[in-house]
């Protein structure tokens, strides 16, 4: 049955809060959880005061400078800075999106971070992603033929089938859009999360892979494919501007038409 | 004992139903025939107000009325089950209580729908 209340841990305290440097005249604060699960205390929300003259102009540049001159047991993953990686997604003044493309600009007032929602965090904003990519490698992320091999040359495809996979292909795995779906938040365990569907129907929409059917056969599930209800949140918060509750309808819609 | 399964074990689990899509169409079917079916109703309604028992009985014993609130209890009440099974799919996650809720649901929808259905019968066929 559904559980009402919150584990012990999931009660969110205040922290320490470390003013800006004296003198600083444009100055922003942070918030931002931490939580070390090995300690056996829990989370809490940290605020640290910038000066914003002194630093870079994204989000990702505010919390490298408070790692590297306020607070050094900050921990958070990034790594390209130019929203490429996916590393450094987490839930920004509520909304879910990569840290290295959000200008501190773009946001009014206090900065709000939290890890990505609803998934099992190993310290501070760095969550446990093995669900999520065996879920990706689930739909065997690659290309599949019977046909032998053709001798001297690649697998061709005209230039109108490979803008098909426009728009699916440029998917980075960051996951903001599977945790911003309310839908697996509840069942993360069954339900495959739009990152994976987005990136099933990338192989199924390929004009040279050769085994859409099987591909349609696996996804076809109650739980795979169907716990999706079209809520939209992972189209709201992708930040490659990618859509996948529309991917996830073009599957819906090729498993319906092979019915007859 | 889960703690020694890999993460892809876990995801791959029993496998994939190979079904959903029938109740994916079937819940989109019936959508679109209630949304007719409901305006239709309400409008008629709406005609009726005011009328007297005799008249409505009069109404409802239309060969085609009949046949059309047939339709529309049977639509709302299939489309109302697809719904709800859902929605408890979605929230119980303790697989007794959830094939419990669902078969109760099952019944109790049946049950409803059949007595609506009776109801117009009963009528329809001047009892």
């Amino acid at each position: 049955m559904a559980k009402f209340t919150l584990p012990k841990n999931s009660k969110v305290n205040k922290g320490k809060h470390v003013p800006a440097p004296e003198g600083a005249s444009n100055v922003r604060t942070l918030h931002v959880y931490r939580y070390d699960p090995d300690s056996g205390e829990n989370p809490r929300i940290d605020s640290y005061g910038l000066d914003l003259d002194k630093c870079g102009p994204m989000v990702l540049d505010a919390l490298i400078k408070i790692k590297n001159e306020v607070d050094t047991t900050l921990t958070f993953r990034r790594s390209c800075r130019e929203g490429v990686c996916g590393s450094c997604a987490m839930n920004i003044n509520g909304t879910n999106t990569l840290a290295c493309t959000l200008s501190l600009d773009d946001v009014k007032g206090d900065v709000v971070i939290h890890p990505l929602p609803h998934m099992p965090i190993i310290k501070d904003l760095v969550p446990d992603m093995g669900n999520f990519y065996a879920q990706y490698e689930s739909i065997e992320p690659w290309l599949k033929t019977v046909s032998p091999d053709p001798a001297g040359s690649e697998r061709l495809q005209s230039h109108e089938d490979r803008s098909k996979i426009d728009g699916l292909y440029e998917c980075i795995l960051c996951a903001c859009c599977s945790t911003a779906c309310p839908s697996y938040w509840w069942n993360s365990d069954r339900y495959l999360g739009p990152a994976a569907l987005l990136q099933a129907y990338r192989w199924i929409a390929d004009s040279r892979d050769e085994m859409t059917g099987e591909r349609l056969d696996d996804l076809e599930d109650p739980f795979r494919l169907y716990r999706c209800h079209t809520i939209m949140n992972c189209t709201n918060v992708c930040p490659k501007g990618l859509n996948p509750a529309k991917a996830i309808a073009e599957i819906k819609k090729l498993v319906a038409e092979r019915q007859g | 004992m889960t703690k020694f399964r890999t993460p892809i074990s876990k995801v791959r689990g029993l496998g994939s139903a190979r079904s959903g899509a029938h109740h994916w169409w079937h819940q989109r079917i019936t959508a679109v025939v209630n949304l007719f079916l409901v305006l239709w109703f309400a409008a008629s309604v709406m005609t009726l107000a005011g009328a007297d028992y005799a008249t409505i009985i009069w109404w409802v014993r239309d060969p085609i009325v009949s046949v059309l609130l047939v339709l529309l209890i049977g639509s709302l009440f299939y489309h109302f089950r697809l719904g709800v099974q859902i929605v408890i799919e979605d929230y119980v996650h303790d697989e007794g209580t959830k094939k419990i809720s669902l078969l109760a649901l099952t019944f109790a929808t049946l049950a409803l729908a059949l007595a609506g259905i009776l109801s117009v019968l009963k009528i329809s066929f001047g009892g």
